[in-house]
């Protein structure tokens, strides 16, 4: 196999040269496209997502779907701006960990509830997805964090840092990013959650502990939503528990989808979620650069998954074509 | 005690098919809820307040009732929400437009359908999971309303259309009476039409059904297709409720309509469940509602409850199933 057939047999080519062509057609459309400031923003628009792809893409890999996570970047957004109401010199450190912490814990109980009692995790999570968005109601009393609640050492965080002042949002979900590779690819319990999510019966078999692997997607999945809550605050400045995180888990999912990872658990990459985010973050702002109301955003988003959903199939159904018809 | 009680149960198998079912956990806990609701305010306990608080949830009702027929078949369906919606601002739409309130009818109903099938056929032909792709088509409906209606509330209908709510037989409002109508017409269906008898074991087992000769994938496209046309019923019931139609109407709504199905004792996993017990549910929901606000608890923190709920009515059923099946 010569180099060249090895490079056409990447799963991710395909996401990658979707992004090439909409970044050509849409720089061809209107230049003002490729200025700095569009791919800035594209870049800031981001981390956010990606963080909780990350999360979402374990767990989906893992044979699940969370979509409570919206609820759960809320939370832990209103708890750490409730913190910075009482604490305003709260150090970044220290929040990023209460964040963490807090995702971590409602992550869990989604993990629990799925794993104890046998139920589909996505009924599980409609419910939890309620029931944390009713928790900020109540912890916040209704009421909405402003911006200048929030200290300027949050708020610079999404902005600048000391390295070329690339806003540490960016540098943060970098590290993530390499980290989940890592621990995907080239670790134990990576190369388990992939053997849960492809065949969990098999799995349990072989001696994996298909229990802890699932608790532990799901508290990684609610840990980084979690921590994408502190990411909310110092980005946008203001948390308001009717607003916050309301629908973005459809917006993660589609990235994660798009990205290649099959729904039916066992195959997916850090790679292709990123590219897939990536994606989606460009549409998000090429949309108003080519003149395309913001309505329209969701269906295309919708739309989106949809079409993925079919080509997952698709790719599935030749797979099994090809390997001779199993009945799966 | 409940040892003696086990035993005996036991030994008379026919007594335990009666008793070890999960709608008498929905009606134990709608007499809980009521009596608790009459605890909190004594002025709770009139008739014509409760059935004027059922009417909103009405739309929710009668979408629960088809989506108990999907379940057991072993499918869902969550794009019901935003099928309502995107009904409902096709409706608007359309009626602005200049056709008449018949033709406008038709197109919310047509194209409610048109919805179901796009979703029965992804479902039956290209083998996705419903639970998946329904959350694909529930993010592409509200966004196709969210383009055709912007962020504008599509009003001006005749008089005669507005408020259905308040319209009353005795004292009971008109689209209580459909949807209770409805109900007994589906449970008469589900209960005692081979059609009826075929939804169950499609939902137990798929392969059988399949190889005893039932048209398993006809049946589902069938059932998303009602679901779609249920939907656009729904869309122009809630129209006619609030006099608008807007792209963000019965946000969330997916909770309240799978927390009646589940309450009423549908097994997620398929092939059990009835009409009855997701028709007592919705009178929970209602109650529940109703005794919420009366007692003034805000309507964001009773989504706690209701989340809570939707997840200890899960675990129960499937607590109460497995200890049947011995």
């Amino acid at each position: 196999m010569t180099l060249f057939d090895k490079f056409l047999r990447i799963r991710e080519l395909g996401i990658f040269s979707i992004i090439v062509v909409f970044v050509i057609v849409a720089a061809i459309i209107d230049p003002r496209f490729m200025t700095l400031d569009s791919w800035r923003a594209v870049f800031l628009a981001i981390p956010l997502i990606l963080v909780m792809a990350m999360g979402q893409m374990m767990v989906i890999i893992c044979r699940h779907v969370d979509i409570s996570i919206g609820s759960i970047l809320a939370f832990s957004a209103i708890v750490i701006g409730l913190l910075y109401i009482q604490f305003p010199g709260l150090s970044l450190w220290l929040s990023l960990i209460i964040t963490a912490f807090v995702g971590l814990v409602m992550g869990l109980i989604n993990g629990f509830i799925v794993t104890r009692f046998n139920v589909h995790s996505i009924i599980v999570t409609l419910g939890t997805l309620s029931l944390y968005r009713g928790l900020v109601f109540i912890v916040s009393g209704g009421r909405q964090i402003d911006r200048n609640d929030i200290p300027e050492h949050v708020v610079s965080f999404s902005q600048t840092s000391f390295l070329f002042s690339i806003p540490g949002i960016l540098i943060f979900s970098g590290i993530i990013v390499v980290i989940t590779h890592l621990v995907m690819r080239h670790s134990v319990l990576g190369r388990e959650i992939y053997a849960t999510g492809s065949n969990p019966v098999a799995a349990h078999l072989k001696g994996i502990n298909v229990t802890k692997v699932t608790l532990f997607c799901f508290g990684i999945c609610g840990m980084l939503a979690g921590v994408a809550g502190l990411f909310y605050a110092s980005r946008f400045g203001y948390v308001n528990p009717g607003v916050t995180g309301v629908g973005i888990e459809f917006i993660v999912i589609a990235g994660v989808i798009i990205g290649g990872t099959s729904i039916t658990g066992g195959s997916g990459s850090v790679l292709g979620t990123f590219l897939g985010i990536l994606l989606l973050g460009i549409i998000n702002v090429a949309l108003p650069v080519l003149n395309i109301p913001g309505e329209f955003q969701k269906a295309i988003y919708g739309l989106i998954i949809v079409v993925a959903l079919a080509l997952d199939q698709l790719i599935i159904y030749r797979m099994k074509k090809l390997s001779g018809g199993i009945n799966a | 005690m409940l040892k003696t009680i086990s035993i005996y149960l036991s030994e008379n198998p026919t007594l335990r098919y009666w008793i070890v079912r999960p709608e008498w956990v929905a009606v134990i806990l709608l007499i809980i809820s009521i009596i608790s609701s009459i605890q909190l305010s004594p002025f709770f306990a009139d008739l014509a307040f409760i059935m004027d608080s059922a009417t909103p949830y009405v739309e929710y009702g009668l979408i629960a009732i088809i989506l108990t027929l999907i379940i057991i078949s072993g499918e869902i369906d969550l794009s019901i929400a935003s099928m309502i919606a995107l009904t409902a601002v096709i409706f608007g739409t359309a009626y602005n437009a200049g056709f008449g309130m018949p033709i406008s009818m038709l197109i919310a109903l047509f194209s409610g359908t048109l919805c179901g099938l796009f979703n029965g056929i992804l479902v039956t032909q290209l083998q996705i999971p419903s639970i998946i792709l329904t959350i694909g088509t529930l993010t592409l409906y509200r966004g196709i309303a969210q383009s055709l209606a912007s962020d504008f509330s599509l009003g001006g209908y005749p008089s005669w259309f507005i408020g259905i709510d308040y319209r009353y037989i005795g004292i009971v409002p008109i689209p209580v009476i459909i949807f209770t109508v409805f109900a007994v017409v589906v449970g008469f269906f589900l209960s005692s039409t081979i059609y009826g008898k075929q939804l169950y074991l499609i939902g137990t087992n798929p392969q059988t059904a399949k190889y005893s000769g039932i048209k398993v994938n006809r049946i589902k496209l069938l059932l998303f297709t009602l679901s779609g046309l249920v939907c656009g019923i729904a869309g122009v019931l809630t129209t006619s409720r609030l006099a608008v139609a807007r792209f963000n109407m019965a946000t969330g709504a997916e909770l309240e309509i799978v927390l009646m199905v589940m309450l009423g004792g549908t097994y997620i996993f398929g092939g059990r469940g009835n009409i009855f017990g997701t028709f007592v549910a919705f009178w929970i929901v209602v109650i529940l509602r109703a005794g919420l606000n009366v007692a003034r608890i805000k309507i964001e923190s009773q989504l706690t409850i209701l989340g809570a709920m939707l997840i200890i009515a899960i675990i129960l059923t499937n607590y109460i199933y497995s200890k049947s099946q011995k």
